[in-house]
């Protein structure tokens, strides 16, 4: 296809208007669905200003949600760091919701306009559509009407139980929201009608094979307790979604009590998939806003100005420090996500021999587009890392591997940019992006229902890290109430099954009150 | 393509999760606020600011792995010397695993700014006037409005819809209007009839009849209205003098010789304080400004907070004065009389009987409360306030056995003046609870 060559640039000034941002949308849209063939939820953009971005910084960036205290909190923390210079606000903010809506700043440029909308509306829009993560986990049509609804029902919950009692149920529900996902799909619930016709064949079958002698054979005194396999089948354990067993089987849980910790633990799996994709989707959208940004630039869209203000901080937002730079705090998800999709480009247009030994199905396939998409299709941060960082990139950042193990004096140094290192330094950051081994594995294993109902869980440590026993405690204590019992938390080591810390809560009394 | 412009949006948002938020930690933010007040000017007292309070205080925890202990293994950029197998000592910080250098300013501490109203709100809770009990009328005070029947004009807002309808269905069924009902019933009377085939004989007369009456029916519907304005009715609402409470405080300061730099800026703080407090949670109080040397003055707010005169001691003259002030503008019997001094008590011992009796037998009898704070020397801010006394302090002494409205406090550091400022005008329910 032909490209439009510009008869005249878009703008020349950093000015812009409505009329502008149209024709900004309109020149920038054929590129990003004719040429890289984008797929992409109906936009809608906003403009506000610097006071409604901090609004929305501290409602995790949805546009409307429930009170809670903590908001208040971050707000107050944002504000005060926007007030004093320390910190700029975002250009943008983008959610993945249907149509998709893009927040810009009032206060951006019209290059930074330009890049905003590629950045977002197009490279978030698409990656949010069609990345498996959020396919599988997120509603994008019914999240605004569920955040609705929830801050609603809040709402109406505080005017009938009192805001303290809303607010300490908010309080215990937000500690364990990391413990509210489902990592793996579920089961879908079963029919009515499904579940008759199983429970018709189970009786044909008992029909048939009853055998009236059975019955003169003596039996033993019945046990009284409920076999263990048994009752923990009935109560679905183990069970690592917390809150989701709570909901269900909290035996002293109100039925609104119930339904907050449900919006509690659905807005948390809302959540789920931008938490395991955020070095993919920051790639994406910069990798998109980068070509678009080029391609305006070569056909004359954008002047060479506007062009060395993009630059100015697409480099800044790509920027990785190094680790003894003293700016360093992990990696940038820009840097690397961008850094990777760049070099992935590469290897499919001009590679060199080890790269075609390394990634023989896309070396040198050309069309370097269709095979990004097929990952933002289809992998997450872990497996994204563990299959396209290329030995190039890892000499080029110069990774180096270390390991730190108790009891040893000194950190060793375990894996550098050599032939010996690549793939162990590769499957080492895949891991730093596995939310699975990040985050502690905590399940419910079982409820002591004869004796006195404690609720019993276990963390199944890896690599030796046990939690941090001040906050577990407090999470605990928030645990014990929403259970009405007492909640012991036993961790114990995947690999030798041996105890290394236990921690136990009895519920505060007046915790209601 | 759609663009919203959302700028016009009421801003806000935030404001009640912020309020929730300073009311979730409103036990520390209020003892930052206190914190904060001994660095401030007189002048900045009441400014908004930035307070720090401890982090722990509004903590969210969550079950998190530790930052330190067990096996870890991390990627780095930027390796320049490394090679395989070498070793590195361990940073002393996280050991080099999750934590993150350089991010806010130190676990320990949250800092966030207060606008001016939310710093006052907090510095002048729960305090008040001590017994504040004659009330009577002012004239031209207006304090409330009340009911007061309906009218036959007013503003739409206040539109009694009952009773305008009432007034309307009384007035239709005086004026015999015809219902819709019966004009239905003419219509399907007529419909019938034109309906009818073959029509009977005198069906038409019958309905030349019935349409004349449908006329009639619809033009006496049109001429009566359904509403008219003379139905409409208003809510009438009428204004209601009330009793209002009147408070006149006396801020009484010693500027003498003998008041050093220092002592002067606690009483300024002290009465800074006062006023503060007194012109934000009071309508009706008014505030008397003397200062005295060996002669007593008036003042006004500015020559009192910022004047330098100076001179000898004579703390009967003040009272003098106030005594003056009272009877010429303040009737004991309409208002309250509040009373707060300042001094050194560094007096002519020759003064004291004449000060006591003043106080003891004009002052307090009259007074609601009276309040004497005396400010010491720096440098002997601990053990002064403790031991020696002044010749003031001793003669008051008695005065506060036989009279409980009688308040005095020693302070000697600008540290102490809010919470004896506190302890002197906290709401008595408060204090009792907490003593309790």
């Amino acid at each position: 296809m032909k490209a439009a060559i510009a008869p005249e640039p878009l703008f020349t000034g950093s000015d812009w208007d409505f009329t502008l941002i149209n024709r900004i949308y309109d020149t920038v849209e054929p590129i990003a669905l004719q040429e890289m063939k984008l797929d992409i939820y109906p936009n809608q953009i906003e403009v506000i200003s610097a006071e409604q971005m901090l609004d929305a910084y501290s409602s995790i960036g949805m546009p409307l949600f429930y009170k809670h205290w903590s908001f208040g909190k971050q707000f107050v923390t944002n504000e005060m760091l926007y007030r004093k210079g320390l910190r700029g606000l975002a250009y943008e903010l983008v959610i993945n919701s249907n149509p998709c809506i893009n927040y810009l700043m009032q206060e951006n440029s019209a290059t930074m306009q330009t890049l905003v909308i590629a950045h977002a509306a197009f490279g978030h829009n698409h990656f949010f559509k069609n990345n498996y993560v959020f396919r599988q986990w997120t509603d994008a049509d019914g999240i605004l009407d569920y955040l609705e609804f929830a801050k609603r029902y809040i709402a109406s919950c505080e005017e009938r139980y009192g805001q303290l009692a809303v607010e300490r149920v908010l309080d215990a529900a937000h500690a364990l929201m990391n413990q509210g996902v489902h990592r793996y799909p579920r089961v879908r619930p079963r029919d009515l009608k499904a579940e008759a016709a199983r429970e018709a064949e189970r009786q044909a079958y008992r029909d048939r094979i009853y055998d009236d002698l059975w019955r003169t054979v003596p039996v033993g005194t019945r046990a009284d307790t409920v076999p263990a396999g048994q009752r923990r089948a009935a109560l679905g354990l183990p069970q690592e979604n917390i809150l989701y067993f709570l909901e269900k089987t909290g035996p002293r849980l109100e039925s609104w009590q119930r339904e907050v910790l449900r919006i509690v633990r659905l807005i948390a799996q809302y959540f789920y998939p931008q938490r395991q994709t955020k070095a993919m989707n920051e790639g994406a959208a910069t990798y998109t806003h980068y070509r678009i940004m080029t391609a305006l630039h070569d056909r004359g869209w954008i002047t060479d100005g506007a062009f060395m203000e993009f630059l100015q901080s697409h480099t800044n937002v790509v920027y990785q420090p190094t680790y003894d730079s003293g700016q360093f705090g992990g990696f940038n998800p820009y840097a690397l996500g961008f850094g990777i999709m760049s070099d992935v480009e590469r290897i499919c247009i001009d590679p060199t021999q080890e790269d075609r030994e390394w990634f023989g199905d896309i070396a040198g396939s050309g069309d370097p587009v269709e095979v990004l998409k097929d990952i933002w299709a289809n992998y997450r941060d872990e497996s994204f890392v563990s299959q396209f960082l290329s030995p190039h990139l890892i000499r080029q950042w110069r990774l180096f591997k270390i390991l730190d193990h108790e009891g040893e004096a000194e950190v060793r140094v375990d894996a550098i940019h050599d032939e010996r290192g690549y793939r162990r330094i590769r499957r080492a950051l895949a891991r730093e992006y596995d939310i699975a081994r990040q985050e502690p594995d905590i399940q419910v294993v079982d409820v002591d229902l004869a004796g006195d109902r404690t609720l019993m869980l276990e963390h199944a440590v890896n690599d030796g890290v046990v939690l941090d026993s001040s906050d577990a405690l407090l999470v605990l204590q928030s645990l014990a109430n929403l259970w009405g019992y007492e909640v012991a938390l036993s961790e114990v080591d995947a690999e030798t099954r041996k105890e290394l810390k236990s921690h136990r809560c009895n519920p505060q009394d007046d915790w209601m009150r | 393509m759609h663009i919203v412009d959302r700028r016009l949006n009421p801003g806000g948002k935030s404001l009640v999760n912020r309020q929730r938020f300073l009311r979730r930690a409103r036990a520390y933010v209020s003892q930052a606020v206190r914190e904060s007040l001994k660095d401030r000017s007189i002048k900045d007292l009441a400014k908004e600011g930035q307070i720090t309070i401890r982090r722990d205080a509004i903590h969210e925890p969550t079950l998190h792995r530790a930052a330190k202990g067990g096996n870890r293994e991390r990627v780095l950029p930027g390796n320049r010397e490394f090679v395989e197998g070498d070793r590195i000592k361990r940073p002393d910080g996280g050991s080099g695993s999750g934590s993150q250098p350089g991010e806010g300013e130190g676990e320990d501490d949250f800092r966030f700014a207060l606008s001016r109203e939310e710093f006052l709100d907090l510095f002048l809770d729960d305090l008040e006037l001590p017994d504040m009990a004659k009330k009577r009328l002012v004239a031209g005070k207006i304090e409330g409005i009340r009911r007061a029947g309906y009218s036959t004009i007013g503003n739409p807002s206040n539109l009694s819809v009952p009773r305008t309808m009432q007034k309307a269905l009384s007035r239709r069924l005086a004026l015999r209007r015809p219902s819709s009902g019966e004009l239905r019933r003419l219509e399907e009377e007529i419909a019938e009839i034109e309906a009818r085939k073959p029509p009977l004989p005198d069906d038409a007369v019958t309905l030349e009849r019935l349409r004349e009456e449908r006329a009639h029916v619809i033009r006496r519907r049109n001429l009566i209205a359904y509403i008219d304005p003379v139905d409409l009715r208003f809510r009438r609402f009428e204004p209601v003098p009330r009793p209002v409470a009147q408070a006149v405080m006396f801020c009484l300061m010693d500027v003498s010789g003998s008041m050093t730099a220092h002592m002067k800026d606690l009483a300024k703080r002290f009465f800074a304080l006062l006023h503060l407090f007194l012109s934000r949670c009071y309508e009706h109080v008014e505030v008397v400004f003397i200062h005295h040397t060996d002669r007593a003055a008036e003042v006004d707010e500015q020559t009192f907070f910022y004047s330098t005169v100076t001179g000898g001691t004579l703390v009967s003259s003040a009272l003098d004065k106030l005594l003056e002030v009272i009877k010429e503008r303040y009737n004991p019997a309409d208002w309250n009389i509040y009373v707060a001094q300042a001094s050194d008590g560094d007096t002519l011992a020759s003064d004291n009987a004449r000060v006591v009796s003043l106080m003891q037998d004009e002052i307090l009898p009259i007074a609601q409360y009276v309040a004497y704070l005396e400010v010491g020397r720096e440098e002997f801010a601990s053990f002064e306030s403790a031991t020696s006394t002044t010749g003031l302090w001793d003669a008051y002494a008695p005065v506060m056995a036989a009279n409980p409205h009688f308040a005095m406090r020693k302070v000697s550091h600008r540290r102490e003046i809010y919470p004896v400022f506190r302890e002197l005008f906290q709401r008595r329910g408060v204090s009792e609870r907490a003593r309790s």
